[in-house]
């Protein structure tokens, strides 16, 4: 396979006359790997595990031919905390893992967030929990978003949607990492690290920012110390406070998300990743049958773009969250909307992926069950409150709010029409 | 080149400094309990990366466990690792910056218990780092409990009718273990068992020091020391219970491979110079 060699071009891959960037096929895993040479990551630490391996096995081949560092660690403890060695002396670092490795780089995660160094970890989820499965999945939503390890801390996380976003958030993730001096964390998934598109070769290498907060041996200068410690209370309240206002910082300034045919929707699905590729597809067939919806994606899932989907709230009927997972996303999807639209949700679990028809099917259902129209599922009675889909966790209580809910907020009443 | 701050000019005559505080030791009141031996291996450390010239390129990895506050005593940089992970964190440096002194600084529940893999891996690697491993035993900072190293028979807070190797297990003779793997250069193990005792621990630290600088892989040096508060003991108890300490963990060299001293026992595979 053609593989990329170069960093970035210089010009901005679509500025008016550039000349269209290379197009190649290429594994989501590999991409990724290549982006983060592109972007100038001085070195990269990881541990096998499945499905991220291969971007392991391209960090062995092209770092050491780059004359940059590559360790294969025991284990992703250890992974991480190399990691944490190289980013005290202000060395641009990538780690990536698959969500049981993700687990253990946990800890070391708290401490560079208290620590404030900036890594970026890429998770190419897998199910769970436990060992779970090699397939793709979105499981690891709340740990991520939460702050991943112990303390009071949140990270960004950035989530790609296709092979080819995935390369363009890994350089912008080095740069938020560095910018804020925080570990940022890209959250692919199986499908994202496994499959293969064609991919615009197109790269970008962020700034260095100055480092004089590193480590480097004190010869003219004081000694320096980078640690999470602080025994006395008061000096921890007041880091914690510190890291409270960088967080409000990036809250204010790092919210990314996209939205489609939403302009004049009346539903909307909200989903991310591999989820919304396929509620995408839902979405414009469901539209070709003539339903009013969009898709709400969210890429910067901390910070939640919660405004922009509050700002929707009060002119859509019902939203819909699409997951591969048994239900979290939703959860900042409901604190979001603060019970301002009723939420659905339907998930698969354990490397299971929703087809677009599943998605389409209940976008058909809600279209239908709300304005009388619309096509309805064959097995729902056209006065019976629906079925659970038999093979989804769309909860059973929600369907049965949802279907005797009042009809002020339902589908295809009017807007404040009130019975 | 002197260890100490150059003395006030003296108008005695004949009169000379013999002992001061090392330029790299910060002179601030010790955080570390009566009769611990922390401080005597920092104030040795200080001495030994004066001498070498080392103290404006060293980085240092401070551990978890009492120790951790040694960024506050040693004149260096320094990061903090998770509990036991110091060697990797050293790696990470290590790697990055080809031109640093990395001294990593351990405890024996940090290095020998959780840190057991970053060690052995560290080692296997052949990283060219320094590592101190203080072995007193026990776990101090949490009180006292069992550390991998305590004896057989030591009352810990957490073997309170003394370690029974059915239920506790043996203790981990960890720096002979490492000593069989190509990738140190150098092990040994030292005692703070009095002054004679403290003076050969300097010349050990010393020769873990050069072997990273020579390019010859991992040193490590292994300090049998002192924990009165968790021992049950005063100051000058715990340092003669050090008898019978280094009589399960005897002090020597255990490898110096470019001098040619190795153990007899190459693990499978091993390369043994």
């Amino acid at each position: 396979m053609t593989t990329a060699r170069s960093s970035a071009a210089a010009s901005p891959p679509h500025a008016a006359g550039a000349a269209r960037p290379e197009r190649i096929l290429m594994k989501g895993n590999e991409a990724i790997a290549e982006a983060a040479i592109a972007a100038g990551v001085d070195a990269y630490f990881g541990y096998p595990i499945t499905p991220q391996a291969e971007l392991l096995e391209r960090m062995a081949r092209r770092m050491p031919e780059l004359g940059r560092v590559f360790v294969q660690a025991e284990s992703e403890l250890a992974a991480i905390s190399m990691a944490l060695g190289a980013a005290a002396t202000g060395a641009r670092v990538l780690v990536s893992s698959s969500s049981p490795g993700i687990s253990l780089m946990a800890e070391a995660m708290s401490y560079l967030a208290g620590s404030e160094l900036p890594v970026v970890l890429v998770n190419v989820m897998r199910g769970g929990p436990g060992l779970g499965s090699i397939g793709p999945s979105q499981s690891d939503y709340l740990q991520a978003v939460k702050g991943h390890g112990h303390g009071d801390y949140r990270v960004p996380v950035l989530a790609p949607a296709s092979i080819g976003e995935a390369m363009d958030l890994v350089a912008d993730a080095f740069e938020i990492a560095e910018r804020y001096r925080t570990p940022v964390i890209v959250l692919a998934d199986g499908i994202l690290g496994q499959a293969m598109e064609p991919v615009d070769l197109r790269f970008r290498t962020p700034e260095r920012r100055p480092t004089d907060w590193a480590l480097s041996g004190a010869a003219d200068r004081p000694p320096r110390v980078i640690r999470s410690l602080h025994l006395r209370p008061e000096d921890l309240e007041a880091h914690n406070r510190h890291l409270r206002e960088k967080e409000a910082a990036m809250a204010a300034a790092e919210v990314r998300w996209a939205g489609h045919r939403l302009a004049d929707a009346e539903l909307a699905v909200v989903a991310y990743g591999t989820a919304a590729r396929v509620a995408r597809t839902a979405v414009d067939r469901a539209r070709a049958a003539g339903i009013a919806v969009g898709l709400f994606r969210p890429i910067s899932l901390w910070p939640f773009p919660s405004e922009p989907l509050a700002g929707l709230a009060d002119r859509l009927r019902a939203i819909l969250v699409v997951e591969l997972s048994a239900g979290q996303l939703v959860e900042d999807v409901r604190l979001a909307v603060a019970g301002r639209v009723p939420v659905l949700f339907h998930g698969r679990t354990g490397g299971m992926v929703p087809s677009p028809g599943e998605v389409e099917q209940i976008l058909q259902t809600l279209a239908g069950m709300g304005a009388g129209q619309g096509v309805r599922p064959h097995h729902l009675p056209a006065d019976a409150a629906p079925e659970p889909d038999p093979v989804s966790l769309v909860e059973e209580g929600a369907w049965a709010r949802w279907a005797g809910a009042p009809r002020e907020r339902g589908v295809g009443r009017g807007r404040g029409g009130g019975a | 080149m002197s260890p100490v701050a150059p003395p006030p000019p003296s108008r005695i005559g004949e009169a000379r400094v013999v002992a001061g505080r090392p330029r790299l030791l910060a002179e601030r009141p010790t955080h570390y309990c009566p009769g611990c031996g922390h401080g005597v291996v920092h104030r040795l450390l200080a001495e030994v990366l004066d001498e070498l010239g080392l103290g404006p390129r060293t980085i240092g990895v401070a551990p978890v466990g009492c120790a951790v506050f040694i960024y506050d005593y040693l004149l260096v940089d320094f990061v903090e690792a998770p509990h036991g992970r110091a060697p990797a964190v050293a790696t990470g440096i290590r790697r990055v910056r080809p031109e640093a002194f990395v001294l990593v600084y351990q405890g024996d529940g940090d290095l020998a218990a959780i840190g057991t893999a970053e060690i052995v891996h560290a080692a296997a690697r052949g990283e060219r780092l320094t590592v101190v491993f203080v072995n007193n035993g026990v776990y101090g900072m949490t009180g006292g409990q069992m550390a991998p190293t305590t004896l057989l028979g030591q009352r810990t807070t957490s073997t309170p009718t003394g370690r029974d190797p059915k239920a506790a297990g043996y203790p981990l003779p960890i720096t002979e273990m490492l000593a069989l793997l190509p990738g140190v250069a150098y092990a040994a193990r030292g005692s703070l068992a009095g002054p004679a005792a403290i003076g050969k621990l300097k010349a050990l630290l010393r020769r873990a020091c050069e072997v990273q600088i020579e390019g010859l892989g991992l040193g490590i040096v292994e300090v049998l020391s002192t924990c009165p508060v968790g021992w049950g003991l005063t100051p000058v108890e715990a340092v003669e219970r050090l008898a019978e300490v280094e009589r399960t963990y005897p002090v020597g060299v255990f490898a110096d491979r470019a001098r040619g001293i190795a153990p007899v026992v190459a693990p499978a595979g091993g390369k043994g110079r």
